[in-house]
Order: C-alpha cells, then structure tokens, then sequence
C-alpha cells in the first residue's frame, strides 16, 4: 500500500494492525435483503492468531471477503463500518489502492484447495504468476522462487512438481500450495478460510502445524476461520465466536476453554465428544442457525438459549466487559460463566 | 496418449466397415431389378441385360451374393477406387471438384460462428442480464428456431434478389464472394450454438473458486477473465466447433441445395434423388473417414486443453 509512509512492520501509535469496527454486511437477493454481517468488531495485532469461530452461515467467511475486498457485489454489500489496515480505512480506498493490498498485505487461503486453484493451468505457474504479475519477477526468478516457495511449504520433490497440475496431487498437498501461493508476497495477514476442513484427520494436524511453523516464521499475524474447536486449541491466541452475523463472545483461548461465557460458546464446547465422559448423550445445541432474513428479535440466539428470559427476546445484549479483554454479548454473562466454572 | 490414438483409430476401422455396409445395403437391398432402375423407363435388350449383370455381380443371389458384391465393392474402395456413378463419371473426380467447394463454405461458416459466436457470448456472460446479454438470447433463439430450410430461401430472396447485396446464387466454380452469403446462412445455426455454449461456460466460470482465488491473489480484473476464466470457458466451445467443423466439411444439403453450390451435399443429394446408388455410397464411405477423423481430432484436442483429462 503505497498511501502508508510508515515502514513495513511497524503499527499506528496505539492501533491494531488491523482492525473491524462495526461491519455490516447485507445480501440482496430476489427473495430479500439477509443480513449477514450485523456489526462485527474485531482486531488482529502483528504476530498473533486470532480464530474466528462459528457455524456455516455464522458470517465467518464473508467477513474475511470484506477484509480482502473479494465479496462478489452484487449480491453482497458492505453497508457500514470500518475495516482499518494498519490505522487506514480499506473501504475508503479505490478499488485498484484495495487490490494492491490483496496478497501483498493481507492473503488468504480457501477450504477446498482442488476447487480454489485453477485446474488448466500448472500449480508452479500459478505461484508464479502472483510473483510476476505483482512483483515484476522474470519468468525464470518467478518459477525459482515458487520451488522455494513449494521447498517452504515442505511438498516433496518440488522442483519436480512444479509442472504438475492441481488434480496430481493430493489434498494436503494441495492444500499446501495454496499456502505456498498465499505466502508468495510475503503478506502481514494471513486469512485462513478454513484450511483443514476438506482434508482428513491427519492430515489436518499437518496443516495446521504447517500453519503455526510459517506464522512464527515469517512472523505474520493470521485470521484462522474454523468450525472446529479441536482445531483451535493449539494454534490461536484469541477467539472470537459468531452468531447470526455477530460476535457474540471474544477472549484469550485458555479462559474461553476453561469457562464460556456465552451460552452458545457453552454449547459448543458441551458437544464436542469427550473420552471421560462415557454412555451418555452427546449434548447438542437444540434448534437451527438463524435465518438470516428474518434474524430473531433481541438476542438472535435466544430461541435455542437455555437461560433464555423475557428480556433476551426484547433486547439485543450489549458486549459485557468482563476483564482481560474478554467480552461476552450475553444479558446473563456472568452467570453463564459461573454456571461453566463450577461444572 | 499414443496407445488411446491407436485403440481409436482401430475402432475407427470397425466403424467404417460397419457404416459403409449398412449404407450399402440401404441402397441396394431394397431395389427390385438393379438393372431395370438403372435404364429407368426404357427397354434392355438381353445382351445389355447379360453384361450389366456380368460387371456388377448380379448373377450371383442372396445374402451371399451381397456380401460378395459388398467386399467386392470394398476391395476397391481400399485401393482408392470409388467406383463409376450410374452416369459413368469417376466418382473420385466428382468428389475432387466437389470437396474444395464445400471446404471453403465449411470455412466461412466456422469463421463467421468463431468470430461473431464466441466473442458475443463472452461478452453475454461477462454482462449477465444486460441489454446485450438479452438481445441475444433473443436473437440466437430465433436463429435456433427458424430451420435452414426457410432461413436459406430468405436469406437468398431479401439479401440476394431484391436488395442485390449478394449474388443469389454461386454456380460452378463459386468465388469467395459468392459463398459469402451461404456461409453465413450456414455459419448461423453454429454461430447461435457457439454463443450459448460461450455464454453459459463463461458464466458459470466467473463463479467459480479459483476466480475468488485469483482475486485475492491481487490480479487485474482483465487479467482473471482473460487467462484465468476464457481458457476454462473454452474448452467446451473449442470441442463443440471440432464437430461442427466435421458436419460442416460433409456438405450442407440444403444449403448448397438452394444456393446451387456445386458441393457434396449438392452432389450427394442428386445422388439419392436420381436413385444413383454408387454415387451415394462412394460419397457417404468418404463422410465417415472424414467425420470420423475430426472427432478423434476433437477428442486429442480435449485432452491437450483440459489436463485432468487423461486418455490411458
């Protein structure tokens, strides 16, 4: 980003490398306008991990499209907020300033590797195309530089496979040259969009070890976006968790593990399948997500809450401060989190 | 790769015999007495009668007597021999005079469907539901509607006699101007296929992931459509116009029919009318090498676009 005077790694007096205020993100469509992103404020400092956390629909994904400007307008459209970059505002930005920032500052990688890279076209060629067409490399440095790069991401034999197309490889594999490609311009924000989901359970840990290794490495901070829990737990520094669009609880990895302080967050960790608690049922979140046309009124989960009262059906729950920076978007935060404690 | 082509043209051979001998015995089988069709209304003397049946086999009966005409038949035809028409020409001559006629209207109408088809449809699926995008829906539908056998009338009657834009008919040895009209009439029914193929495929890939990817990767926008979304989208038009390319080098019948080009089709469709069965056979075994041919062509260029098609 050229309008930035300030070097490279350095962040704004005070301010987050980057950061959410009050997004708001709508879909219109033919049968309606559903309201996807409904305020979500969040930030992101240098060399951290941040998860975002939440079901399929929850808005996770689309708000990391708005961070990279790629939401498909129409049908999605940012309605308000702020979406700042190292203290500058990207939604204020032109549409070629945005694209600058794209894959040299903030990269992202997708879930489902064979479908995200572009099946004619050899995967060392698409490495290197980033590096050509944004870093003005020769074709040969290019393809130089995506072996290194494929050598970085730990593929076997990469020299050899350069040539190879996305279908000769397997998922992880796969999935490691999308990380390969993302890493090409050496970007400060990593987005990963769910990276493990469509791999198996190994090769899972694989990447997301892979993942942690690059981070610390090249010291970037990452956006890891997971429905998965278990995925978290090792990797992140923070969770965020959304709902219907929001975020509905934010805090450090461990107290969140160790007492959620929103019901949701409760039911979430309550339905992971656990090996010392045997022969009974698994406990589940009751109900579904939310549409998101006709969102519930006041707290949006509370049709599916058990500490649901008349005042979370009539008002929306303001972020309660709850130390260490934790926050909880919950009427009965605290006694959600002493309910937690004390099982 | 090398052993696919060779399984192919393999079936390529099992292919011809079965075609050439089903063609075969359409048009011969179901004649009566071969030699009264061939004099038609007058009378053959017992001589002419004993030599006719000496020069094609006749003598011999049966469905052993028609194979045996049959091989004889294809015997020939291996040495490069089509054979005589009832009229006594050298089929392999007519087919040399006729074939460069109908290349070269095969070749205007490819032209005229690649340029106008596939660039209208790339710009169809890039503006989605724009004016452009539904004019020519629209207009392809019509085009789709109308059967070349009133669309080549009126294309003759309106552009060609009254408006004198082109010369309403070709005649023998046709200029390029003079095929230019036909071409188009024939060009059309590609042309409005190759805009929906266009269309939809160049659509439907601008949805897809890999465009989100090459989005984030920071790419211009010219760039995604031009090398990340055309080269995908293409594949399916570049296989549709391989075979159109292998129906158009067959002849138009109509087409040269009402323009009066002296092409194959013009040729094959005289053949079927004057009950000229060597005529039709001789150019019908040629249409199957050839149709054959550009399909296994296709089928080679398929894989050599499309990477995760592998022939083993």
């Amino acid at each position: 980003m050229t309008v930035n005077p300030t070097p490279a790694s350095a962040t704004p007096e005070g301010g987050h490398l980057l950061e959410l205020r009050d997004l708001h993100v709508e879909f219109r469509t033919n049968e309606g306008v559903a309201r996807v992103i409904n305020g979500v404020s969040y930030h992101l400092d240098a060399g951290e991990t941040l998860a975002v956390l939440g079901e399929s629909g929850s808005g996770k994904s689309v708000t990391a499209q708005a961070i990279m400007g790629i939401l498909d307008t129409p049908p999605a459209f940012v309605r308000s907020g702020q979406i700042l970059y190292r203290g500058e505002d990207l939604l204020t930005r032109s549409e070629e300033q945005r694209r600058q920032v794209r894959g040299k500052e903030i990269a992202m990688i997708f879930q489902d590797a064979l479908s995200a890279l572009n099946p004619v076209f050899p995967v060392g060629w698409q490495i290197g195309e980033t590096l050509r067409q944004r870093a003005g490399m020769s074709r040969a440095d290019a393809r130089r530089r995506a072996v290194e790069l494929m050598d970085l991401v730990k593929i076997p034999g990469a020299a050899k496979r350069i040539g190879d197309y996305p279908h000769q490889f397997s998922g992880g594999m796969r999935q490691r040259v999308m990380i390969a490609m993302a890493l090409a311009l050496d970007p400060k924000v990593l987005i990963a969009d769910e990276p493990t989901t469509a791999l198996d359970v190994t090769v899972q840990a694989q990447i997301m070890d892979l993942l942690a290794d690059l981070r610390r490495e090249l010291n970037m901070a990452m956006i890891l976006i997971t429905h998965d829990l278990g995925v978290v737990a090792g990797v992140a520094d923070r969770i965020a968790v959304m709902y219907a669009g929001r975020i509905v609880e934010h805090a450090d990895v461990r107290s969140l593990y160790k007492a959620p302080a929103h019901p949701y967050t409760k039911g979430l960790l309550e339905s992971i399948p656990r090996l010392d608690v045997r022969g009974q049922e698994l406990s589940t979140i009751k109900g579904l997500p939310p549409n998101l046309m006709r969102i519930p009124s006041g707290c949006p989960f509370h049709p599916r809450c058990p500490y649901v009262q008349q005042v979370c059906v009539d008002e929306v729950p303001h972020d309660l401060v709850l130390g260490d920076g934790r926050t909880s978007a919950c009427h009965f935060a605290q006694e959600v989190r002493d309910d937690s404690v004390a099982r | 790769m090398f052993r696919y082509i060779l399984r192919r043209l393999l079936q390529m051979v099992l292919a011809f015999f079965g075609t050439t001998l089903i063609v075969y015995a359409l048009t011969f089988a179901g004649q009566g007495d071969p030699i009264q069709a061939l004099a038609g209304e007058r009378p053959v003397t017992p001589a002419q009668r004993a030599y006719l049946t000496e020069k094609y086999n006749l003598d011999q009966t049966g469905v052993g007597g028609f194979f045996y005409r049959y091989f004889d038949y294809v015997k020939d035809l291996l040495q490069g021999n089509l054979g005589e028409s009832l009229t006594g020409r050298s089929i392999g001559d007519i087919l040399q005079q006729a074939w460069p006629v109908t290349v070269r209207l095969a070749l205007i109408a490819l032209a005229v469907a690649i340029i106008f088809g596939v660039t209208a449809g790339v710009l169809a699926g890039i503006r989605r539901a724009s004016i452009f995008d539904n004019s020519t829906l629209v207009l392809t539908l019509l085009v789709l509607g109308i059967p070349t056998i009133v669309l080549a009338p009126l294309a003759q009657y309106f552009l060609g006699v009254k408006w004198q834009l082109f010369p309403p008919t070709a005649g023998s040895d046709p200029t390029f101007y003079a095929l230019l009209l036909p071409g188009i009439v024939l060009g059309s029914l590609s042309l409005a296929t190759a805009l929906r193929l266009t269309r939809a495929s160049v659509a439907e890939n601008l949805r897809a992931d890999y465009v989100r990817t090459a989005r984030s990767k920071g790419l211009v926008k010219r760039r995604i459509v031009v090398v990340h979304v055309l080269r995908n989208s293409l594949i399916p038009v570049v296989t549709f116009l391989g075979v159109e390319l292998g129906n158009l080098m067959s002849g138009a019948i109509i087409t040269e029919g009402v323009f009066n080009i002296p092409g194959v089709g013009f040729n094959l469709f005289r053949g079927i009318r004057t009950e000229d069965g060597p005529l039709v056979v001789g150019i019908v075994s040629v249409l199957v090498v050839v149709y054959l041919v550009s399909n296994l062509v296709v089928d080679v260029l398929y894989a050599v676009l499309d990477p995760r098609i592998r022939y083993e």
